[in-house]
């Protein structure tokens, strides 16, 4: 049995619906934070697998530019969340932060 | 049958630490099963001949953005654990389901064969010489070069913007520091 | 030079104008000056016009000026036109000639009122209205002057609004006269659906061509506009309150001038009224039983000014009696011949209100004559004009008016208009009679303070005449003496003296001009002057002639037969004045039937009860249960589903972002699902 590239499309698909599940049922910020980056990481694997299938580097270097931005957005988004919980001091989930409500 | 078997530990310590991070009550603990499921992408990367993407995965993803995560977890003391019960009532079943959903689509979607360009010369995996640092290398700095200068252009902005959000509570702190 | 005709109506416009926006600050008397000055312009405007329309090319007779489209929307094009032709110019002559006289009195009547100046604007406006609802040269126009007048008498009925009776009558006013409008409106709407124009000359042509029943329906509807405006049975009942509005109202609106816009009308739209015989009849019926009825209630009114309301309804029902039988010409000259008398007799009787302290009661004046010789004159002379007495005008007037109705075959109505010329004869003697001859009943102690008329206006203090005119003080009682109530003491300690100049003048002008002005309409040849003018309207009418000179001469013979029976009768009645002023000789001799005309056989009374019971509860339902209930709530309704259902979409925005995620996620969802099927 040799591994095609559709396994590897099988398992990012699973990582991806896991990260979203994950993201939806949890409700600390942080961990659906990681959840995220879960999903980033699928996204990754399938780029990594069609630049292999398709004999290009394309794939290689849009996963560079994702792990780059993917970089550059954790760092703010967990400085957002530092600002944010600093200023309450009750209640961490994500459910607390309703002020949009209509 | 070796990239098999490594396939297959790959993909079980990837799915472990996936549902580990989805299913662990601590955070912490969530924060460590990603690690797993990253260093096991790290692994996809190189089974897949991609070198450098693997070791940036490594360097920048598992172990910088990680812990980047655990330190803002120490911070906020975010650590307690969740209720079990979630407050929104659907949001549960519909959140599995539609997974289930997405998930079987992506397969479906799967026998698609929607690329319909030509491959590209310059950008075959082997083209040029060099191994495939060089090689993504080269891509890099010539055909992609403006994007690259972008997303360093970003970088900078996030340094920026992860320190003014910083400042702006510290001062408020010392501002109330000095009013006492 | 006909195309300035605009002038006309434009002059008095500008006066109300500018005596709305300036007239506090020019104030009395020259506010009343400039009113006057415009009246007198506009009055020459029409002179000239008059000779010019005589200098028209023979064969043209009218001219037609069109100032500007006014409603062009699809099919509707009415333009703002005037129609210069010898019908119009009669009217804006006696109009403008009447109201300058009229405005120049009140320079002296309203003397010390508050609102001197916005009386005059008021008055401008009004013949402003007057005078473009003559000159209209389409039914649109002519509608426009209709509300207009209907607003200026409402303005000047409730003049002095201080007083609830004055406001009431205001209001009674307009509502009555609505009514007929409603009339005049279904009927323009008719004639424009039918005929796709309002304008007179088109309309006259093409009215032939419709269902004789849509031309009757169409007359009559005018004719029912015409009701309420001439206050003719059984829209008359506004007319005898609306006296509550200063005398010159009185005399200018509901004497000459906008009573007359119903004739007008009627002429005007002859065409549509030659083509129906029904609705002629209706007229001429209608016509009559008013005239007949007014008279007699007019036969036991006590107020000065009553008598003469119920007596111009009663001779207004004259004019549509003539109307209604085709006497066109008839018709227009009883109307300026009673222009001209009864607005002396009302200038007259403002003049004893105003040298008697306010007092209107009939039977606490008299011998008036001593004090007050002009106005006294004026009134005599227009008495006998209107008695029908020759060579006066009211005489050739009526007695043409009942000779065309002879001589078109309608008998009973010509003895109708006979009985009521006996009455009116009879009823302005009785009321000339007690007020100016015979014994003094106002004084307080009639032998002690039976002074000289020339020594009491030279000491007549400022005192009390003036005290009621103080600063404009309007007192919130009712002047008006309603039959049934008991004469007020006699209260006066001082002589009544004369009107000023500015009032009696205009009093002896119009009875100069209800004396000779007969000669317009005499009936022998060569004297005919109005008919002649007017012949170029009515050319489609077949004239009415006597069969021979005899029958003419005995007619008329006839008709000095009864008004001086009528006047003798009064005289002798009347020639001592009243012992008692509680005791009048015809109360005693009608008993209940004078109860039954003084209280205008309960007109007033019956229209309450049933307006006070199932109108008001129709009212009431459409108020509530449509109003509110069904057009509110449809609005409300509208809203409170907006609102409700945007409160079912508030939902969505719960503010957890959770919810959110989940909600994009199954947009995923659908658009993976969309990506699989199309592929």
């Amino acid at each position: 049995m040799i591994v095609t590239p559709t396994w590897y499309l099988f398992l990012a698909a699973a990582l991806f619906a896991i990260g979203a599940v994950g993201m939806l049922v949890r409700r600390n910020v942080i961990v659906m934070f990681m959840c995220v980056e879960l999903m980033l990481n699928a996204v990754n694997l399938t780029f990594v697998t069609f630049s292999k299938t398709l004999n290009d580097l394309s794939g290689q270097v849009a996963v560079f530019f994702v792990l780059v931005v993917a970089a550059a957005e954790v760092a703010i988004g967990l400085a957002l969340i530092v600002a944010i919980f600093r200023r309450r001091h009750t209640g961490t989930t994500a459910d607390d932060i309703s002020e949009l409500r209509g | 049958m070796v990239t098999l078997v490594l396939f297959i530990a790959f993909a079980i310590i990837a799915l472990v630490g996936a549902l580990g991070v989805v299913i662990s009550r601590n955070p912490v603990h969530s924060a460590l099963w990603l690690v797993a499921t990253l260093l096991s992408m790290a692994g996809f990367f190189i089974l897949e001949g991609a070198y450098l993407v693997s070791a940036v995965q490594v360097i920048v993803y598992a172990s910088a953005i990680v812990v980047l995560f655990l330190f803002v977890i120490m911070l906020l003391g975010v650590d307690r654990e969740e209720s079990l019960t979630d407050p929104l009532k659907v949001q549960r079943p519909v959140a599995l389901m539609l997974g289930l959903v997405v998930f079987a689509l992506l397969i479906g979607l799967m026998g698609n064969h929607w690329a319909t360009g030509g491959e590209s010369a310059t950008a075959a995996l082997n083209s040029g010489g060099g191994g495939n640092v060089e090689r993504v290398a080269r891509e890099i700095f010539t055909t992609y070069l403006w994007p690259f200068e972008l997303t360093s252009a970003l970088l900078v902005v996030a340094v920026v913007g992860g320190v003014a959000l910083a400042r702006r509570s510290r001062r408020a702190e010392a501002a109330s520091e000095v009013a006492q | 030079m006909l195309d300035y005709i605009w002038l006309v109506p434009a002059l008095p416009l500008f006066g109300a104008a500018l005596l709305l926006t300036f007239g506090k600050r020019i104030g009395e008397p020259i506010a009343g000056w400039i009113a006057t000055a415009l009246m007198f312009g506009s009055f020459v405007v029409s002179i000239v016009m008059f000779s010019a329309l005589r200098g028209l090319p023979s064969g043209e007779h009218a001219h037609t000026v069109k100032l500007f489209d006014w409603f062009a929307s699809g099919g509707f094009k009415v333009s703002m036109g005037f129609l210069a032709d010898p019908l119009s110019v009669t009217w804006i002559l006696f109009v403008t000639g009447i109201a300058t006289l009229i405005h120049l009195y009140s320079i002296g009547y309203m003397h010390g009122d508050a609102r001197f100046s916005r009386f005059f604007a008021y008055l401008n406006l009004f013949v402003a209205s007057m005078l473009i609802l003559v000159l209209g040269s389409n039914f649109l126009v002519t509608f426009l002057g209709w509300e207009g007048v209907g607003l200026c008498s409402y303005l000047l009925i409730s003049f002095w609004f201080e007083r609830n009776s004055a406001a009431v009558a205001g209001k009674k006013a307009f509502v009555t006269t609505r009514v007929g409008d409603l009339g005049f409106m279904i009927a323009m709407f008719m004639i424009f659906a039918s005929l796709g124009t309002l304008d007179y000359a088109v309309v006259g042509e093409k009215i032939g061509g419709l269902a004789s029943g849509t031309i009757t329906a169409i007359a009559l509807l005018l004719f029912l506009g015409a009701v309420g405006k001439s206050a003719q049975i059984p829209l008359h009942f506004w007319l005898p309150d609306a006296m509550e509005g200063p005398t010159p109202v009185s005399a200018l609106i509901h004497a000459a001038t906008m009573v007359t816009a119903g004739i007008f009308i009627v002429a005007r739209a002859h065409p549509i009224f030659e083509a129906s015989q029904a609705a002629q009849d209706v007229v001429m019926w209608v016509g009559a039983i008013t005239a007949l009825l007014a008279a007699t209630v007019a036969l036991v009114q006590t107020d000065i000014k009553r008598v003469l309301a119920y007596s111009t309804v009663s001779q207004l029902g004259y004019m549509f009696l003539a109307l209604g039988v085709g006497a066109y010409t008839a018709a227009i000259g009883l109307v300026v011949a009673h222009a001209f008398f009864k607005a002396a007799l009302f200038l007259g009787s403002g003049s004893v209100i105003h040298g008697l302290d306010e007092n209107q009661d009939i039977r606490t004046m008299g011998r008036l004559r001593k004090y007050m010789p002009l106005t006294g004159f004026g009134f005599i002379v227009a008495w006998l004009a209107i008695a029908g007495l020759p060579p006066f005008a009211g005489f050739w007037a009526k007695d043409e008016v009942l000779a065309k109705a002879f001589f078109h075959g309608d008998y009973a109505v010509w003895l109708i208009g006979v009985v009521a010329a006996i009455l009116t004869a009879f009823y302005m003697t009785r009321e000339t009679f007690l007020v100016w001859f015979g014994n003094e009943r106002f004084a307080a102690v009639s032998a002690e303070t039976e002074i000289d008329g020339e020594a009491a206006h030279a000491e007549s203090p400022a005192g009390s005449h003036a005290e009621s005119h103080e600063a404009g003080m309007i007192s919130t009682e009712s002047p008006t003496v309603a039959y049934g109530t008991a004469p007020a003491p006699a209260r006066m300690t001082h002589a009544p003296h004369e009107a000023p100049a500015t009032m009696t003048i205009p009093v002896l002008i119009l009875a100069a001009l209800a004396a000779i002005g007969g000669f317009i309409i005499l009936p022998f040849k060569g004297f005919e002057y109005l008919t002649q003018f007017l012949e170029p309207v009515f050319e489609t009418v077949k004239p009415i002639e006597a069969p021979s000179f005899a029958a003419g001469f005995a007619l008329s013979t006839l008709a000095v037969v009864i008004a001086i029976t009528g006047v003798l009768i009064g005289r002798g009645m009347y020639r001592k004045g009243l012992e008692d002023p509680a005791g009048d000789p015809l109360d005693r001799r009608l008993g209940s039937l004078g109860r039954l005309f003084g209280n205008a056989y309960y007109f007033d009374a019956v229209l309450a009860r049933c307006v006070d019971g199932p109108i008001r509860r129709f009212a009431e339902w459409i108020a509530n249960t449509v109003d509110q209930g069904i057009i509110d709530g449809a609005v409300n309704g509208v809203a409170s589903g907006v609102a409700s259902i945007s409160n079912g979409v508030r939902r969505a925005q719960g503010g957890v972002v959770r919810q959110y995620a989940l909600v994009v996620f199954a947009g995923v969802a659908a658009l993976l699902i969309f990506a699989l099927v199309r592929s």
